[in-house]
């Protein structure tokens, strides 16, 4: 029996896997140490747990566990790897350079660097989703001091040529940062293979608790460091004070080991759902997928249908099935998703797309009751669309005088 | 966001949708929105030339519930006035009657210059001179 509603919203969050919650449980109750009391066994014990739990961390992106910085999240990773680095490299420079569809805690830390008298270049993507190496290169200026590309992208799931990123900023002597929150877990992610400097990333988004994350920090060919954020204790090598999250850093911990011996299998299983959902979604007439549909991470599909606003066709099956919609009607600017904006899309396409993000308790049968609820709504909707309408008619819908907000 | 039942109702069981004879000349038509905006509304109306009541009303809606419900509350409330009493409609009584949050607020007043855009289509059709209208407050 299908159990509804069905969760296809895993760019989002993803639930905790029943084997990170184990792992964590002790540490809220008779592990309950301070990570920072050296003194007793109660602090040695959560001490330990973080240590183990920072080995697991390293492993899966090919770190040194030492170069793992415990955060709050993604979001407070990103905020010290910019303005970290963006402080402590001052004298060298104040120019950064990123591409305009990074999340809203790069693009927005981005801003402020540029209130507080930092220069920032906001490379545009390619139709596809994907950044051109050579236009990173061309907006580099003798006074850049970092490179900020996301490994994959949030609403589309396009995949950024990293390592001809980072080759082109190791060329140039240049720190390179990814925000890697939505690939890691989900491909293979190695800091080293890869080229990477600096890289945000959190366990919300691979079946870890939420509230805790992490700045990888590169030691070695360079030695980086980021100037602290946050004055306190001096935890995490001075650069993040703040007693340590010890049972979120457990969890994220398992959650890192269990990603890495399942990742191989589960995502080339999801991978076959994701197709089978998106091929059977672009069978409807008039469907466009945005992004790439290869340089592409395994799980997500963000489809346009055109003449169906997205909020619309959502509340058709909202209350059975969880995905989210690039438009954004309820926001008083009704200003669509700015990343489907930057490839170029139209702004009735960008209202009319959906992303499904596919996970670890995605089943067959779930897809296919997606395929039939959302196949049903489009032709629902479409039937009472005027845009339909004239669509069908030969109507070209440029060629209206529209009556705008 | 959650909405309202009567908005899920007219989502769900949507009244009057379909499309009348533009063409004809007791037919009035209103387009309003646009698809960068992410709502498009027509309504039509189809008035009685004898009693110059509207006798049947029609909407087809690109947009969000709220705005598929409030034009499908309009074609209710259009049926069985006249033109005149039809312009009289304000999108506070939608607001109102769909419970509809500040953020969607647009939607009701979209299906109120839809209504006036149909009447006005209509009196241009039949030799009456177009009624002007103070521009919307909220667009």
């Amino acid at each position: 029996m299908l159990k509804l509603p069905i969760y296809l919203d895993h760019n989002a969050t993803t639930p905790c896997d029943p084997r990170v919650v184990e792992a964590m449980l002790p540490y809220f109750t008779e592990k309950f140490g301070n990570a920072a009391s050296r003194n007793h066994p109660f602090g040695w014990e959560a001490e330990e747990a973080v240590d183990y739990a920072r080995e697991q961390v390293a492993r899966l992106i090919g770190a040194d566990p030492k170069e793992i910085i415990f955060t709050s999240g993604a979001t407070e990773a990103d905020n010290l790897a910019i303005k970290g680095a963006f402080d402590m490299y001052a004298s060298k420079g104040n120019h950064i350079i990123t591409c305009n569809i990074e999340h809203k805690a790069v693009l927005d830390t981005c801003k402020r660097i540029e209130k507080t008298g930092g220069e920032v270049t906001y490379v545009k993507v390619q139709p596809n989703g994907i950044v051109n190496p050579a236009d990173i290169e061309a907006a580099i200026k003798p006074n850049t001091i970092l490179i900020a590309i996301m490994y994959a992208n949030n609403e589309i799931g396009t995949v950024m040529p990293i390592r001809e990123i980072s080759a082109i900023a190791k060329k140039h002597g240049i720190l390179f940062f990814t925000d890697a929150t939505q690939a890691v877990g989900k491909i293979p992610v190695d800091v080293n293979k890869d080229g990477i400097d600096l890289m945000a990333f959190t366990a919300h988004k691979m079946y870890g608790p939420k509230g805790v994350g992490a700045l990888y920090v590169r030691r070695k060919n360079p030695r980086v460091k980021v100037t602290a954020q946050m004055d306190g204790g001096g935890h995490e090598r001075g650069m993040r004070s703040g007693t340590l999250n010890v049972p979120g850093i457990v969890g994220f911990g398992k959650a890192c080991e269990l990603c890495m011996q399942e990742m191989p299998e589960e995502s080339q299983r999801i991978r076959k759902l994701r197709d089978k959902l998106e091929n059977a979604l672009l069978q409807i007439e008039e469907t466009h997928l945005n992004g790439d549909k290869e340089k592409r991470l395994p799980h997500v599909c963000n489809i346009s249908f055109k003449y169906v606003e997205g909020e619309g066709l959502l509340m058709g099956f909202n209350k059975n099935i969880a995905v989210s919609s690039g438009s954004a009607c309820t926001s008083a600017s009704l200003e669509p998703s700015y990343v489907l904006k930057a490839l170029g899309l139209g702004d009735d396409l960008a209202h009319s797309s959906i992303r499904f993000g596919l996970g670890r308790y995605t089943t067959e049968e779930q897809i296919d009751y997606t395929i039939e609820q959302v196949t049903q709504t489009v032709q629902r909707l479409r039937d009472m669309s005027p845009l339909w309408e004239m669509y069908k008619e030969g109507i070209d819908l440029n060629t209206i005088e529209w009556a705008h907000h | 966001m959650a909405y309202s039942n009567k908005v899920i109702d007219h989502y769900q069981n949507p009244r009057n949708v379909g499309t009348l004879d533009k063409n004809k000349k007791n037919v009035g038509t209103g387009l309003v929105g646009a698809p960068e905006c992410g709502d498009v509304m027509r309504l039509q109306i189809e008035v009685d030339e004898e009693t110059g009541i509207i006798k049947d009303a029609k909407f087809k809606t690109f947009g969000c519930g709220s705005a598929i419900a409030s034009s499908s509350l309009a074609t209710e409330w259009l049926k069985g006035k006249t033109i005149d009493e039809a312009v009289k409609i304000d999108n506070m009584e939608i607001v109102e009657e769909l419970n509809l949050p500040p953020v969607k607020i647009h939607c009701s007043v979209l299906a109120e210059d839809a209504i006036k855009a149909a009447v006005n289509d209509y009196r241009r059709k039949n030799g009456l001179p177009e009624l002007k209208f103070e521009d919307s407050v909220v667009h």
